[in-house]
Parts: C-alpha cells; structure tokens; sequence
C-alpha cells in the first residue's frame, strides 16, 4: 500500500515545481528567488528588497502568473471532469473531448460571442454559464442518444455517439466561424486552446466553478467508487443511482464548459491525467479526484510553458500539445482493452 | 421476512413474469429455479428494486420495499449478482469495503473500527483476506465470486439475494460456497434467495423451491414435491429420472443422453453361450454392461456390470480380508473390478446347472452352483452369526434379457429365494444344529442382472409371467445342482469307505 501522504507530497511537489518552472522561464528568465519575493510581496505584502526589477515583478505578477494560475485551473477542471465521467461510465476513454461534451461547451461560447448575447445579471459569467449549459444538453443527448442505440450502454456506443456529436457541433462552429469572416486568426486560436494574454479576470471567471463542480464531485467518490462496478451494484449497494448521476453529469459539465469559456477546447487531458494517477496511485474515487486535480494542473502549466517555448517566440496552441501528447495514450489504452478482452 | 405478492412485469411494458406468489421466512434458503428465459433474473431484479413492478409488491418485513430509501433497502437485502468484467483495478479490500457505504452517513464519514473488524471477519470466512491488497482483476471467476459475495455480506443484510451464485466455481468451490450460505442461513438467520442451475444441487440445498416457467410458476414447494420427474420433464422438455440421493434424503434428477436408441447402445442377449465353466471359475462376460443388484463379495449392491465371476475356492480358505483379497484375484485374471461382480463359493463348481427359459418377448437364464454342507434354518432362534469369510455355498444368477423396473428386482429376488426355500425342504435338507427344515446355507449370494433392453417388466411376483419362470427355474437349476452335490458326495463317501 502505498502511504496517502506520499501521493500526495509527490503530486503537490510536481505542481509548485512545474508552476515555479513555468514563471521562471520565457523570453525574459526571472530567476526562483526572486519569483518567491514578488508573489510574497504582492500577495502577502512582505517586504521586497531593492534587488528585485520592476519589470520582473511585472512580468511575473501580471503577465506569467495569471497565465500560470489559469493554466492550473483549466487543467484541473478537466482533469478532475475526466476522472468522473470514467467512473461513472466505467470506461477509462471516457474524457470531456471525446464525449463531445468540449464541442457542445465551445457551440455554447461561440453563440454567445456571435450573437453578442448578454445576460442580465451575469455579466461577464454569460459565456461561462452558456458554455456550462451547452455542455449539460450535450452529454445528455449524448446519453439519451447511446441509449436508444444500445440498451446496456456499452462503452463503444458511448464513445461513437460522443464522436458523432462532437463532429456535428464542430461542424455548427465552423459554419459560425464562417458567418463571422472576421477576427478569424483569434477564434480559431481560441478553439484550439490557449490559456494565453487572458489575465486575472478569467482566473476570476473559472474559480468560482471549478470550486462548486469539484465540491459536487468530491461529495460523490464513494458513489464513483460503487458505480465503477455498474449501476445495478451501486444501487443494491445502496447508492442511489439516477440522483448521483445527475449530480456527477451535471458537476462534470459545470468544470468542462467553464475550462471551454475561458481557455477554448482543450483535448486529451481529462483523459490522459486520470488515467496516469490512477496507474501511479490507484482506482479509489476518494484520493483519485483530488489528485487528478493536482496533476492536471500541473500537467496543463507544463504543455503551456512548451507551448510557448518550444518553437519561441512563436506560441503554439496549447490544445495541440496536449493531443500530440494524449492522442498516443488514448490509442495504447485501446489496443490494451483490446488486448484484454481477447485474452 | 420476505414476501413477493402477485408481482409482474418486465422491461419496456413486455411482461415477462406474470403473478408471482411466494413468502420466504427468516433463515429459509430457497430456490428459484427455471430454464432459459423463464423470468428467474427478471424476477430477481424487481425483488431487488432495479426493475419496476407491474403489479403486486415486494415486502420485506411487511413493509414495501419502494417505501424503503436505497440505503434502507441496502441494509436489509444484498445482491450477488452474475460476474460482470471488471473496468479499474480496486484492490481486493477496497472492493469488499464498497459494501459498507449504506451503513455510512454524511459525505465525509470515516471509516470506523467496526468497518475495519466486519471487512476482516468477512472476508476470513469467504478466504478471501490472504490476498486482500491483490487487485481484484487479477483473480479467477470463482476467486472474484467469492470477493463480491463477501462485498454483499458486509452490508449485513438480512436477506442475500444471488444469481447463479455457483457459475463459474469449481465443484470444491460451488459445495464451499453454499455450505458457507446455508450456515449462515442456520446459524445467523440469513434469508438466502438464489437463482440456481443445477436443480441437484438445489435439492441438496434448498428448503424449498419455486419452478418458474415462461415467466409463470409452475410450483413453490419442497425439492421433493417440485422434481417430479413429469413436472421436470415438461418444464425442460428433456428427460430426466428420478432418484434418491444414495447418502441422504434427497431427491436427485439424471438426464438421460441422446436418444433412446442410441442409450441402449448393441443388442445384446444373455445365452448359454456366453458361459466359460472351468473348475476355477465359472464367467459370464457381456458386451453390453448389466443393471445389476447382488450380494456378492465386490460390485454387491446395485449397479451396472459387465463380468460376472463365480469364483471356487478350497473350503478352508480363510482370509481376514476377502475382499481385498477377491479384487486382487479378479485384477490379476483381467476382470477390471469396477466392472465386475465377484462371488466366491467352495462347492465345486461342475455342481453347476443352468439353462435359458423363453418367455413372451422375453428370456432368462439361470445359473445355479449349490452345495448344502453348511445348511441352516433362518428362523432358528440364538442363530449364531454367520462369518461373511465363509464362502457361499448356494450361488443363484438370474440374467433377464428384458427391462425391469425396481420393483421386478426386488420381486426376483423375493421369488428365487421362495424357489430356494423349497428346493431346500424337497430334499429334505435339515438345520445341522436344530435338526429342523434348512431354508438356505449361510453364505448364499443372489444376483439378479437385466440388459435393460426390449420388454419392459413391471413385475416379478409369482403372479407373473416373468415371476413364475424365475420360480420354476431356480427350482429346477438348484435341484439339479444339489443333486449333482448330493451324486458327488456319495461317490466320495464310497470311496473313502473303501
């Protein structure tokens, strides 16, 4: 058995040393110590010694660590989206992207940005909460749809249904993108994911979510734990199916539309990450989803950092990172459940 | 304890169990048993709250189980359900502890010494704690039943619901794991519901039984009232017959392989000619083995052979373990011992007397060697017992070509015995100690073996036909044999005189 505190140590120093990494390094290298002095000072008003440039705390305070810190969040949305909807659908493929859940999140934020829909009241959260709401009508058709095709929802079915809606609603982008005529370089960027130049405010706009959907779901490892062995054994287990469920549907599509309302779709990493935390440190839902959100998060601030130095100072889209990177895996996953059922 | 009243129903408005009855009380194990298709896992899963019911109500306690919130529902009924291929590799433990949730409250509650000390105990009695930290994928079928059953059994249900339990177990296993149900049904008052496919092994098991069949009961009572062999054969539509279990008071059911005609294999008839009399031994070798029912030294009782052996040895023979000795006789002469009926006598063996008797549609030979040195009246009283070492001294074979039933055994051998008894008082053959009537000798064997083909033979009274040719021809076989005896004798005497 392998101690939780160690699981956890480990993951916390992957994410603090990626993040730390990751302000560190760019066009202009800020050195460690001093990172910690700025973020001491500008966070907890510590004294700052004259040694430190002006320019880097700029740097670090209003351009690196707001990307950082975003970066973080998206990858935790999603990583932590990901854990869930694999074991409630016992399906390891199972991920935001693949289900078609992103896309639904993306036609959701497209339409706000098309036709300039404001909501009274929200504000500046429209585009999240329509993003979130695109999403939850997504995943459900994708259910309802997987459903009528084969009654015992097997993994496959769910998986072709999710990639037949994730073409059609692509397809919906591409015919707004092609309304649209203008700023056509800043939406397709935005659709291949980029935590880039969004500043504090879209920090702002995914925390409060990410706090209310991984709350959901860390209220339901023990029911992610039961339902992993099939609905019909969770509830002679006690659990009650069809409300956890909703709960996890809904606390899933919550994290997803927002990551898709502040960074774009980015793919692979709510299937990638989940499945590596629990090949390092196992299936149990009640550590799994509080790992993977650490992970994620760290993993997400790494392919952002080679995202923008790995052919500087060109800056690729994150999204394409994290497909070179998850693309691979999601085939080795395959080929080994292929394997597996052919033993 | 549990009631399920006039339930129906089925998936998407198709009703697939139709008015089902039955109650089961506290500590019960009982069975729902059916062929393919007949409504045993439907009807499982609305007892178990997955399905909606049509109609009627599942109880438990007189209480309705849709009254009952999941987790109350959990508390009192387990599920063990047919294996499902398992997607993440929890560890053994982590799987068994599942089993606990209902017993949790709140979203953070932790895990409490009595979890920890019901996980342990559970899993010790399914023998599933050595390999606790294993992941459970790693296991075998059987290995992996055993983990979810101990899963049901932590939830500390009252009732355990299980569907085809022994699948996938090992004969060792399948016997472990209901031993293991019905102790705790005896000792711990678990109500044990299984769906079972082996209808022996719920005659051996269940304290009763509902035979479902299209969805419809076709009987809810005791394994011997449920398997009878028409019932059976109509709601399977295959053949089986009937028979108590040989150890305990339990019916059990045989199939009967392919068709009739294949069953019964080559014709064969018992003759004259398939005789070997040779002053060791005399032999009877079928091709075809024989229903046979003896009191020989091996192969005695009921059974089905194919060698019969009459064996000669000297008078004084005395082994302390004849038995023994007698299989090693048989195996050294090529006469495989599961398949031999082995008799011993010290008459000498051209004493023998036998012919073939002709009835309608059928035929029957008789083989008689018989001595009377050491006669004796049954019925004299203070009868000293007889040492079974002694060899028999009157043999009598009785091959029917002819298919019997039980009753016409044992008819045969109450009739050849009758036959014995007045041969014996025709010769006016006495008790050496009591100088009365002799009715047979001490050491007598009987066997009576059929080829199960042709005819059948309800009956073998003296009222029979087949009855009366039994009766005639001991008589005449035996009389001849002993007067054979009694011609040898006198010669000997003779010439010892002189």
């Amino acid at each position: 058995m392998k101690s939780n505190l160690l699981k956890y140590t480990l993951s916390l120093a992957f994410l603090i040393s990626t993040m730390l990494i990751a302000i560190s390094v760019g066009s202009v290298s800020v050195p460690i110590p001093e990172i910690v002095k700025i973020i001491g000072s500008e966070v907890f008003h510590l004294p700052i010694g004259n040694d430190v440039d002006p320019k880097s705390i700029s740097i670090v305070y209003d351009i690196r660590l707001p990307r950082v810190i975003l970066a973080g969040l998206v990858g935790a949305s999603l990583a932590i989206a990901g854990a869930a909807f694999q074991g409630l659908l016992r399906n390891p493929l199972a991920d935001p992207y693949i289900l078609g859940v992103s896309s639904g999140a993306s036609v959701g934020a497209v339409s706000t940005l098309f036709f300039n829909i404001s909501i009274p009241f929200l504000g500046m959260y429209t585009l999240p909460f329509l993003s979130i709401l695109s999403a939850l009508a997504t995943i459900m058709t994708v259910l309802f749809f997987a459903k009528k095709i084969d009654k015992t929802m097997r993994v496959e079915s769910i998986i072709l249904t999710g990639i037949i809606f994730s073409s059609f609603l692509g397809s919906i982008i591409s015919l707004i993108i092609a309304l649209t005529g203008e700023e056509l370089q800043q939406i397709i960027g935005w659709l291949l994911g980029s935590v880039s130049m969004r500043g504090w405010k879209y920090v702002g706009i995914i925390l409060p979510f990410l706090i209310i959907g991984g709350l959901l779901l860390l209220m339901n490892t023990r029911e992610l734990n039961a339902m992993s062995f099939g609905e019909d054994r969770a509830q002679h287990l006690g659990v009650d199916v069809e409300k956890r469920k909703m709960l996890i549907l809904a606390a899933g599509s919550i994290l997803t539309g927002a990551a898709v309302a502040v960074s774009g779709t980015i793919g692979f990493v709510g299937l990638v990450i989940p499945h590596l935390t629990r090949k390092l440190w196992g299936p149990d839902h009640i550590h799994l989803l509080p790992l993977s959100i650490i992970t994620g998060a760290g993993f997400l601030i790494l392919t952002d950092l080679l995202s923008r130095t790995i052919i500087s100072p060109q800056v690729l889209p994150v999204g394409v990172i994290t497909a070179l990177v998850g693309a691979p895996v999601f085939a080795m996953i395959l080929l080994k459940q292929k394997k597996a059922k052919g033993r | 304890m549990l009631k399920v009243e006039n339930v129906s129903g089925g998936y998407d408005g198709e009703t697939i169990v139709k008015d089902i009855h039955f109650s089961v009380g506290k500590g019960e194990f009982f069975g729902i048993l059916g062929p393919n298709g007949s409504g045993k896992t439907t009807l499982l899963k609305m007892m178990s709250g997955l399905l909606e019911l049509e109609q009627g109500e599942v109880k438990i306690d007189d209480r309705s189980i849709s009254d009952l919130t999941k987790k109350q529902l959990a508390k009192k009924m387990a599920v063990l359900p047919q294996l499902s291929p398992q997607v993440f590799p929890y560890t053994v433990k982590e799987t068994v502890s599942l089993g606990r949730y209902a017993h949790h409250r709140g979203f953070f509650q932790t895990w409490t010494d009595e979890d920890e000390n019901i996980v342990q105990k559970v899993m010790k009695q399914t023998n599933i704690s050595h390999f606790q930290d294993n992941s459970v994928m790693e296991h075998s079928g059987g290995e992996q039943q055993r983990i979810f059953l101990a899963q049901a059994l932590v939830q500390k249900p009252d009732i355990l619901l299980l569907d085809e339990p022994t699948n996938h177990l090992d004969l060792a296993y399948q016997k472990e794991l209901l031993d293991l149900l019905r102790t705790r049904a005896r000792e711990e008052g678990l109500t044990v519901v299984a769906i079972l496919h082996d209808l022996n092994l719920a005659s051996l098991y269940c304290d009763k039984i509902l035979l479902m069949d299209n969805g419809e009961t076709r009987a809810v009572a005791d394994p011997d009232d449920v398997f009878s062999e028409e019932l059976i054969n109509h709601v399977y539509q295959t053949e089986v017959v009937k028979q108590p279990h040989s150890k305990i008071a339990k019916p059990q059911l045989h199939l009967l392989p392919g068709k009739k005609s294949e069953r019964e294999g080559e014709q064969v008839k018992i003759d004259e000619n398939m005789l070997s009399i040779s002053p060791e031994r005399i032999v009877l070798q079928s091709k075809q083995p024989l229903k046979t029912v003896s009191s020989g030294v091996v192969g005695a009782g009921a059974g089905w052979y194919s060698n019969f052996v009459n064996r000669h040895v000297d008078a004084t023979y005395n082994c302390t373990n004849h038995r023994e000795e007698m299989r090693e006789y048989l195996t050294n002469h090529g006469f495989p011992v599961s398949q031999t009926v082995g008799m011993m006598t010290a008459v000498t063996l051209e004493d023998n007397s036998y012919r073939v008797y002709e009835g309608d549609g059928f035929s029957v030979m008789i083989v008689v060697t018989a001595g009377v040195g050491n006669a004796v009246d049954s019925t004299r009283e203070n009868s000293p017992v007889a040492a079974p070492v002694k060899p028999g001294t009157i043999n009598t074979w009785i091959f029917v070509n002819g298919k019997l039933t039980d009753e016409a055994y044992i008819q045969s051998i109450i009739t050849a015995t009758e036959a014995k008894a007045q041969v014996l008082r025709d010769c006016h053959i006495l008790d050496a100690h009591t100088k009365k009537q002799a009715t047979g000798t001490s050491t007598d064997s009987i066997l009576v073996a059929a080829t199960q083909q042709g005819k059948e033979i309800d009956y073998a009274g003296t009222a029979t036909e087949l009855g009366a040719i039994i009766g005639r021809g001991v008589y005449q076989e035996m009389k001849q044999s002993i007067q054979h005896y009694f011609k040898r004798k006198k010669m000997h005497d003779h010439l010892s005189f002189n």
